[in-house]
């Protein structure tokens, strides 16, 4: 079969075509005085919409790099973006930018898959004293720096005003040690006896003989708190009683004195309120962001939640009386323990314009940009300088305290462990044990330790055998 | 070989050489990759490390690895048989001569099109401790307190083992397709000779679609082996580990946990596994599948 000249012409421009969307024409539109930027970002709704404002703020500034182009960052909004991130570095094309979690950095650090910026930082003269120094410690591993900040977070007790006045408590007083805590939740916890028309409280139920049958015949309909909700981080207890997940060297610490004790109040829970009684009310729970939340719909009546719960409670309880307060540690002997968290602005290592990310992240980091996302996400701001007003323009009333409780010297991180997403899922599983009655807290947590300490050890062990090669 | 005849050659290998190529990049490198990677320390982001058999060693003490493997042994123990049943069953009434039965066959096969993370959305509602519709039913049929399926260790994997019997449209097609192809004049022979209905299913309509239950059974291996989404997307594996199915204990370890190589090597034994029980099926089907052409 001859093929003439025509069809030859076809199917080589077919060809060409196809080709060329292979390679997807990454640099369409952009002319040669520009350099554009790709920024991968997790965020959506109003905390994408802010965060574009920034990208948008940025470009409108038109700020060059080195050899005088201007540098243009396109934000793209990407779903599990760490799954994501490590099959876009794996095959050598990761983003120039992308806003990651805490865990994320260690794992990536450690794995030498990220940029370290201490150089940038030197020639920006970006230093610590200019954060509160909690997030400057976030974005550090193995004393060298991995990124910056964008927006942060801590966690504080929410407390529904409404329901504590509906049991007779003060709704400006929450509690202030977690043994008042656990009294205020007896108080707040309503019961649905068979044939009676009105519910009971815990409390009161608790004072009857045979109580323990009339709760198994029972149905909960409100409760005053429940360890479990919302369930993100199973294995943080521990930080309010004192304890600590690991050594921050070569060994874990699960099961030392203070966990031990936050997971014996957690198991307190379920032995007081029954398991499937919990269960069971658990279930009725929708999903976290809708008005069936467990919170927002007035079914638990005091959380552990971010400083973005405010948008949710705006959005979906709409009127809501509420507040928000440290949550309480161990007979009050800790003060503002709280867990910090926050958003990092990384490089991955392979990105093709790094020095023109930096510019980016640099400008983030800039008073008028952070400020102008953090309001965007209704947060309050890392940078230890904040402007006249931003407090009186933020519209979450509690933001002064969140911030407050960044600055705590009581503030915890996520552990810089590089085994941490086994790590955590191993406590979510031993509190899964715990909270359904099926191991004490110390034969769950010792379980647990021994795990992770096998797995921690061969990862030293291969890191250690890879130190020697080099 | 005539110069006609290596022209055609090269034409041939021309033509087939997309799928070639497809098939060499996306499997054969992937799964010697894998082989390779399995006696690795890998994490993706840094260069493979050769440790020899360390992988495969660390899996073998590994309690999750056992027990995720039990979890997978226990679903597929019981959705095998039941969806054989089940599938075979309702193909045999969609077979009946029955007035609307292409409604009726549509109305089985409609679950089969349900994708899986809509699928296992429906069904978190349906197995809702509180509000859910099969608790619901089963209060009103006099049961006091129903069990909360997903939530409940004793439940949550055999929730699992329902959910997935109800998507079994494709596999009561081949039966059915099965089913009408068994000659009607056997079955009228066997009833000449007194035979009643169940010794018609037993002497003659299950041997002659034995070809179909054989493909269905090493599917049903396969399929049931690499339960996944409705555990990923319903209860994450828990209640304590009770849904930690292999692959998803392999999907974690891999994409949650950066441990490529354990990953591969996990897959490598998942291979073996199935390779192993289909060869057994295999064996065992020498004996027992007709195949009409001899």
């Amino acid at each position: 079969m001859r093929l003439n000249l025509k069809t030859k012409a076809i199917i080589l421009s077919s060809l060409v075509i196809f080709v060329s969307h292979l390679s997807g024409c990454a640099d369409k539109g952009v002319s040669s005085d520009t350099v554009k930027v790709t920024y991968w970002e997790k965020w959506t709704g109003f905390e994408g919409d802010a965060m574009q404002a920034v990208v948008d703020l940025f470009n409108s500034r038109n700020i060059k790099n080195k050899d005088g182009k201007v540098i243009q960052v396109e934000m793209i909004t990407t779903s599990q973006l760490d799954r994501r991130l490590l099959t876009a570095a794996a095959g050598g094309n990761p983003p120039d930018v992308a806003g990651v979690w805490t865990w994320l950095v260690t794992v990536y650090a450690d794995k030498g898959a990220l940029l370290c910026i201490d150089d940038y930082l030197k020639e920006a003269g970006i230093t610590e004293e200019r954060y509160v120094p909690v997030f400057w410690e976030i974005c550090k591993y193995k004393d060298k720096m991995w990124g910056l900040p964008s927006t942060p977070a801590s966690v504080a007790l929410h407390w529904n005003k409404r329901l504590f006045r509906e049991a007779g408590l003060d709704p400006n007083a929450p509690p202030k040690t977690i043994q008042e805590l656990d009294e205020m939740a007896e108080k707040l916890t309503l019961i649905q006896l068979p044939n009676q028309k009105k519910p009971v409280s815990f409390y009161e139920l608790k004072t009857k003989k045979n109580y323990e049958e009339l709760l198994a015949a029972g149905k909960i309909i409100q409760m005053g708190f429940l360890p479990s909700e919302p369930g993100w981080w199973p294995w943080f207890w521990g930080y309010w009683f004192g304890g600590r997940l690991w050594d921050e060297k070569e060994t874990v610490t699960c099961d030392d004195a203070g966990n031990i004790d936050a997971y014996n109040w957690v198991s307190s829970y379920s032995a007081k309120y029954g398991v499937d009684n919990v269960n069971k009310f658990s279930s009725s729970f929708g999903v976290f962001a809708s008005p069936q939340n467990a919170f927002l719909s007035s079914k638990v009546a005091m959380e552990i939640q971010g400083v973005w719960m405010y948008n949710f409670i705006d959005k979906y309880a709409t009127g809501m009386d509420w507040g928000a307060a440290p949550f309480p540690s161990d007979h009050g002997k800790l003060q503002d323990v709280s867990y910090i968290e926050a958003d990092i602005l990384i490089i991955p290592k392979g990105a093709k314009h790094p020095d023109e990310a930096f510019k980016f992240i640099s400008f983030v980091n800039t008073q008028e940009a952070m400020e102008l996302l953090c309001e965007g996400q209704r947060k309050f701001t890392p940078l230890k300088e904040v402007s006249e007003g931003f407090y009186a323009r933020s519209e979450n009333p509690n933001i002064r305290m969140f911030r407050k409780l960044a600055e705590s010297p009581n503030g915890f991180i996520t552990p810089k462990i590089i085994i941490w997403q086994e790590y955590q899922r191993e406590i979510g599983f031993a509190t899964d044990l715990i909270r359904n009655l099926k191991a004490t807290p110390k034969a769950a947590l010792t379980e647990a330790r021994k795990a992770m300490q096998l797995r921690l050890d061969r990862e030293l062990e291969v890191a250690r055998r890879a130190e020697k090669e080099k | 070989m005539t110069r006609e005849e290596r022209g055609n050659l090269i034409k041939g290998i021309l033509f087939t050489s997309p799928w070639l190529i497809g098939f060499s990049v996306f499997v054969i490198y992937p799964v010697v990759a894998s082989l390779y990677y399995s006696f690795c320390h890998y994490s993706v982001l840094q260069p493979a490390r050769f440790i020899g058999f360390l992988n495969y060693k660390d899996l073998f003490t590994d309690p999750l690895f056992w027990k995720a493997l039990w979890n997978t042994l226990y679903f597929a123990v019981f959705t095998i048989p039941l969806g054989f049943v089940m599938s075979l069953g309702l193909a045999m009434l969609l077979n009946t001569k029955v007035k609307g039965m292409a409604f009726y066959r549509l109305i089985f096969f409609i679950p089969s099109l349900v994708p899986m993370v809509a699928g296992s959305m429906l069904w978190m509602w349906i197995f809702n401790g509180e509000y859910g519709l099969l608790n619901n039913f089963l209060m009103k049929l006099g049961l006091a307190n129903p069990p909360n399926w997903l939530m409940d260790v004793r439940f949550a994997k055999n929730a699992i083992i329902i959910m997935s019997l109800w998507g079994l449209g494709q596999t009561i097609v081949i039966y059915l397709a099965g089913l009408q192809d068994v000659p009607v004049s056997q079955l009228e022979a066997a009833e000449l000779d007194g035979a009643k209905w169940f010794d018609k299913l037993i002497h003659v309509t299950i041997p002659m679609i034995s070809p179909v239950i054989y493909f269905n059974v090493v599917m049903g291996i396969i399929g049931s082996f690499q339960v996944f989404g409705q555990a990923y997307i319903m209860t994450g594996g828990g209640p304590q580990r009770s849904t930690t199915f292999y692959a998803l204990y392999l999907y974690q370890t891999a994409f949650e946990d950066f441990r490529m190589g354990y990953a591969s090597a996990m897959a490598w034994i998942l291979f073996v596994i199935i390779l192993v029980l289909t060869l057994w099926v295999t064996k065992f089907s020498k004996e027992k599948v007709y195949y009409h052409g001899g």
